[in-house]
């Protein structure tokens, strides 16, 4: 496991009971989590990796899933 | 009125009492009765109805004043009592933090000069008033509130389950699906009425974070759009089980044959964390898809909505146009969303 990986399942476990989910789960339409958890995802990866998340970057795709994640903080270090 | 008076076109949001001689006749810790002045008591009671909140500033023993207000049946009228020995400024500061408003909102009634000069010195914003003037307070401007609905009649009460709610959110350690889980929310979702309209306005005049477009209307624009075939004027209720949030939230949508536009969303910034945007928002993608419509968003982009926006991306809102601040949002439709668990949702039969 990445370290990334590490701190997003990490994160992930403060909103949900269940974060050791497969890396490509659909966070979303599963109804795991919620637009709320999106904007506190934002700010944790805006905040721990002091990345700016442009308008541009704010897509359901960068976000959906554990890999997706890592793929977007990665992208953008 | 005695006192100063700065920023006299700021309404008050609550008032501070003080106790012996302001609310009652008479020393609690050194008269063995004490009356109660009738005049206050109504004046507190109308303000209670009127929505503004209360609370007390007063040298005094804790123990033994709140045996005597719960005596009088008025404890409950007060949120965060400040009972003690500080200084009465500093209580008012408390006071202010604690409910969460701006300290220009406050005022403070007393007897004595000192202590009315003590608060002006430390914090010239608070109106002041002499206790002597009691009967007059009602009729002043300042306590006349712009709006006055039936959330207002019950924003005390409001206010006082969600004391009760962060004391257990504190206290609960667990992922936050859990906590909200426990909270047993029921959002309801209804075409607006017009016992709704005044609220609506209000609503539309008094949210700034959590709102998509910052767009005003009047109880008139939303008297015809509550009635047009054109428009669908939504308003949002949310209660749990520590009682009622009020009317919460409010969409006005524009039908415009093949699309509906999403030209305002907004919530109170007292339902933030709770997931009730995207319960909104999917409500609205199941209305379209049944209705065989697109659906498309307006947004105005400010400093304080960003959240706003991440709500439309994140329930599949992608941009179409973008002119400055303002962004065209469609939806994709075809993703179907679920519903979060721990929110209950009734709708009227539409």
């Amino acid at each position: 496991m990445s370290t990334i990986e590490d701190a997003v399942r990490s994160f992930l476990g403060q909103f949900v009971s269940d974060p050791d989910v497969e890396g490509d789960h659909d966070l979303f339409s599963s109804g795991m989590v919620n637009s709320l958890f999106a904007m506190q995802l934002v700010l944790f990866v805006e905040k721990q990796y002091g990345i700016t998340v442009a308008n541009e970057d704010l897509d359901y795709e960068n976000f959906k899933s554990v890999n997706a994640i890592v793929g977007f903080i990665q992208s953008k270090q | 009125m005695a006192g100063k008076q700065k920023e006299k076109d700021h309404k008050v949001k609550c008032l501070v009492w003080d106790l012996d001689n302001t609310l009652w006749r008479g020393t609690l810790l050194e008269d063995k009765e004490v009356m109660l002045i009738p005049e206050a008591v109504e004046l507190i009671k109308t303000l209670d109805d009127r929505g503004i909140l209360q609370s007390i500033a007063s040298k005094n023993d804790h123990p033994l004043a709140e045996k005597k207000l719960r005596e009088l049946g008025l404890f409950d009228y007060f949120l965060y009592p400040q009972i003690n020995w500080d200084a009465k400024s500093q209580s008012i500061q408390k006071i202010a933090t604690l409910i969460n408003i701006g300290i220009d909102t406050l005022a403070f009634i007393d007897d004595q000069a000192f202590e009315r000069e003590e608060v002006s010195f430390s914090h010239p914003q608070v109106l002041t008033i002499d206790a002597a003037l009691v009967a007059q307070v009602a009729e002043l401007a300042v306590m006349r509130p712009q709006f006055i609905t039936e959330d207002s009649r019950r924003r005390r009460e409001m206010y006082q389950s969600d004391l009760r709610r962060k004391e257990v959110e504190e206290g609960f350690s667990g992922p936050q699906d859990a906590f909200l889980e426990t909270l047993g929310m029921v959002l309801t979702i209804s075409q607006a009425k017009q016992d709704d309209l005044k609220r609506a306005e209000e609503l539309t005049q008094r949210t700034n974070q959590l709102n998509t477009t910052a767009y005003t209307y009047d109880y008139d624009e939303l008297a015809v759009f509550s009635t047009s075939s054109d428009y669908l004027l939504l308003v949002a209720g949310l209660d749990d089980k520590y009682g009622t949030y009020g009317k919460i939230g409010l969409v006005l949508v524009e039908k415009r044959g093949q699309t509906w536009l999403i030209k305002l969303l907004l919530m109170s910034c007292r339902v933030m964390s709770r997931g009730v945007g995207t319960v909104m928002i999917n409500y609205l993608r199941n209305m379209a898809r049944a209705a065989g419509v697109a659906l498309e968003a307006e947004f105005v982009q400010n400093d304080r909505n960003r959240m706003m926006y991440m709500t439309y991306k994140f329930n599949h809102f992608r941009e179409k146009e973008k002119r400055d601040n303002w962004i065209l949002l469609e939806n994709d439709l075809s993703r179907v969303q679920v519903y979060p668990p721990y929110m209950k949702l009734i709708t009227d039969e539409m």
